[in-house]
């Protein structure tokens, strides 16, 4: 049979067709900043957030090192589709680039930013953006807990609850 | 990083279940009835008539494969729209004798869809649950009937994890009631799509009232399908025009289509038993070789039998760790095509209904690959997804943060 060619179609069950931009291809193919296996707690994270799960369809972790006010190092895992690992490798390219974020700026990324990165996301993929966001945001709350404020259980509990 | 992109890169089809290719001897049946043999067959000068003779010869064929009349082929849109012809037309024709309809929570969504939107005009709807290999109990069956039970509606085989339905036994069953309660109802309806062109199709001996069967997973056209009704069962027609198909309707008939897929239908009964053996080697073949090369993997649905218990081609297997829309997509890259229970290719977000009522947990469905095998695929196929699938498999689980530990 004759070759397909090298555009992933996909077609969702309404019958709409989309397609991956580019970006978003580049970095599932090639994801950037991944975390390598085994290599967590030689990593020194100063902050870790973790969101999702596989029951439900996404799991993302971002792991963060932090000097005065930037992120100089970001690392990441994900369980999820294409537009998942894609959301978080180009979060992770955005958080690091020009020697770092600060963490005011890296608090202020949105979904929306990450998808505008991406070039687009299709519809039904909204979400996975969605979480990546959640994730820096959680570890950068991690951050706070064990290098800024003294967390107390109360205090700690709401907070990540409201970071979700 | 991941296994470098074949040189020759080929197009390994493992998606039978979505949609087949036509046969080359359909298309050429087909042909004359697009340009030369044009004519409507309501018509009734010379070349109307030849094209409505085309229609009845095809009927016939199919009434013969089914052991029926030919006047209870009814000839459809698809398979969609003959299931949807089988519920709506039945119970909104006899929802005086009861409201109550019994199917299963595995059926397809051209079965389900329906279901919800009769619950929500009244009706009431018992779906039986099915064990971890997607079969049902026939005991729960049978505490379901009830006295304004009008309609029971029961795949012939899943098209997710191919468990083939016992549609004779349950068919028994429900004769067995109907006369120790002496009344005509429930009657019974059976989606065959997925087994038209790979299991037995005899009416008499499956006990159904209606059966379902559509041109494209059998080497046929797609836009084309069959209700069969038994003789003298009365249903509402849907599609509401001209006095098409014995007034059960309406349209001017799909002529390539029907001829198509009468052909195609012919085509694979009388290969059926050499293809089913074939491939249930080829099917083994590949299981073992997946068990062989990727660690931490699981069969979906029932074990790998003859095509009593399973359809022949179908291999359904969860990947733990991760997820079955990337491996989908990598698998893409290389030219290998299937399909995931994932909820990311589905509009609705959720994991697969089948598998989740097998009781596999989301984590286990989302990581499932449905691998459906065809007419085209040789051993060489299976080798060459043996070669590229553990890399992505190994690659995919480098990325993600879940380990999961294996359930039996």
């Amino acid at each position: 049979m004759r070759d397909t060619g090298n555009t992933p179609k996909i077609k969702d069950k309404q019958g709409n067709t989309w397609l991956y931009s580019d970006v978003v291809k580049e970095h599932f193919f090639n994801p950037k900043n991944l975390m390598p296996q085994g290599e967590e707690d030689k990593f020194e994270a100063d902050g870790m957030g973790r969101v999702g799960s596989p029951a439900c369809g996404d799991e993302m972790v971002i792991w963060i090192k932090i000097k005065q006010d930037k992120i100089i190092d970001c690392k990441w895992q994900t369980f999820g589709c294409g537009s998942a690992i894609a959301s978080t490798s180009v979060l992770s390219e955005m958080v690091l680039e020009n020697g770092g974020m600060k963490i005011e700026d890296a608090l202020k990324i949105t979904a929306k930013d990450i998808i505008d990165r991406l070039d687009g996301l299709p519809p039904n993929k909204i979400h996975c953006s969605v979480l990546g966001d959640q994730a820096l945001e959680a570890a950068i709350e991690d951050w706070k807990n064990r290098f800024v404020v003294i967390p107390t259980e109360a205090t700690r509990g709401s907070e990540v609850e409201e970071s979700l | 990083m991941f296994p470098p992109k074949p040189k020759n890169k080929k197009l390994v089809y493992l998606d039978h279940a979505a949609t087949t290719y036509v046969d080359k001897q359909v298309k050429v049946a087909m042909d004359p009835y697009y340009t030369d043999k044009f004519a409507n067959p309501s018509g009734i000068y010379n070349i109307g008539r030849e094209v409505n003779g085309a229609i009845n010869d095809a009927r016939k064929k199919i009434a013969e494969i089914l052991h029926a009349l030919p006047d209870t082929i009814i000839f459809t849109g698809g398979g969609t729209e003959s299931d949807n012809l089988a519920i709506f037309g039945t119970v909104y024709k006899h929802q005086e004798k009861g409201k109550h309809i019994i199917s299963v929570k595995t059926e397809h969504h051209a079965v389900l869809h329906p279901l919800e939107k009769l619950k929500k005009q009244g009706f009431e709807i018992t779906y039986l649950n099915v064990n971890k290999e997607g079969q049902i109990d026939l005991k729960e069956l049978k505490n379901a009937l009830r006295k304004d039970t009008i309609l029971i509606s029961i795949m012939y085989a899943n098209n997710e994890i191919g468990t083939v339905h016992p549609i004779a036994n349950i068919g028994r069953e429900i004769l067995k009631w109907r006369k120790e309660n002496n009344t005509a109802y429930p009657y019974f309806h059976s989606d065959a799509c997925q087994a038209a062109g790979v299991l037995k199709l005899d009416v008499e001996k499956l006990h159904v009232d209606l059966m379902t069967i559509n041109g494209s997973k059998m080497y046929g056209p797609k836009g084309v399908g069959v209700l069969y009704k038994r003789r003298g069962l009365n249903i509402e027609p849907m599609i509401i025009g001209g006095r098409q198909e014995m007034n059960f309707r309406a349209g001017t008939e799909n002529v390539p289509g029907i001829v198509g897929l009468a052909k195609a239908l012919e085509l694979t009964q009388e290969n059926k038993e050499v293809e089913n053996k074939r491939l249930i080697e080829l099917r083994q073949y590949f299981w073992e070789e997946l068990q062989k090369n990727i660690e931490k993997i699981k069969l979906n649905g029932s074990e790998l039998g003859d095509e009593s218990i399973r359809l022949p081609n179908n291999l359904n297997v969860t990947f733990l760790d991760i997820e079955g829309e990337a491996m989908l997509l990598y698998l893409d890259e290389y030219g290998i095509v299937t399909s995931t229970g994932s909820a990311c290719t589905s509009g609705s977000l959720d994991a697969s209904h089948v598998l989740t009522s097998c009781g596999l947990p989301y984590e286990y469905a989302h990581g499932s690959l449905r691998f459906t095998l065809g007419k085209c695929n040789t051993k060489e196929d299976i080798d060459y997804v043996i070669k590229y699938l553990p890399g992505i498999v190994e690659k995919l689980r480098e990325i993600s943060p879940v380990n999961l530990k294996v359930k039996k």
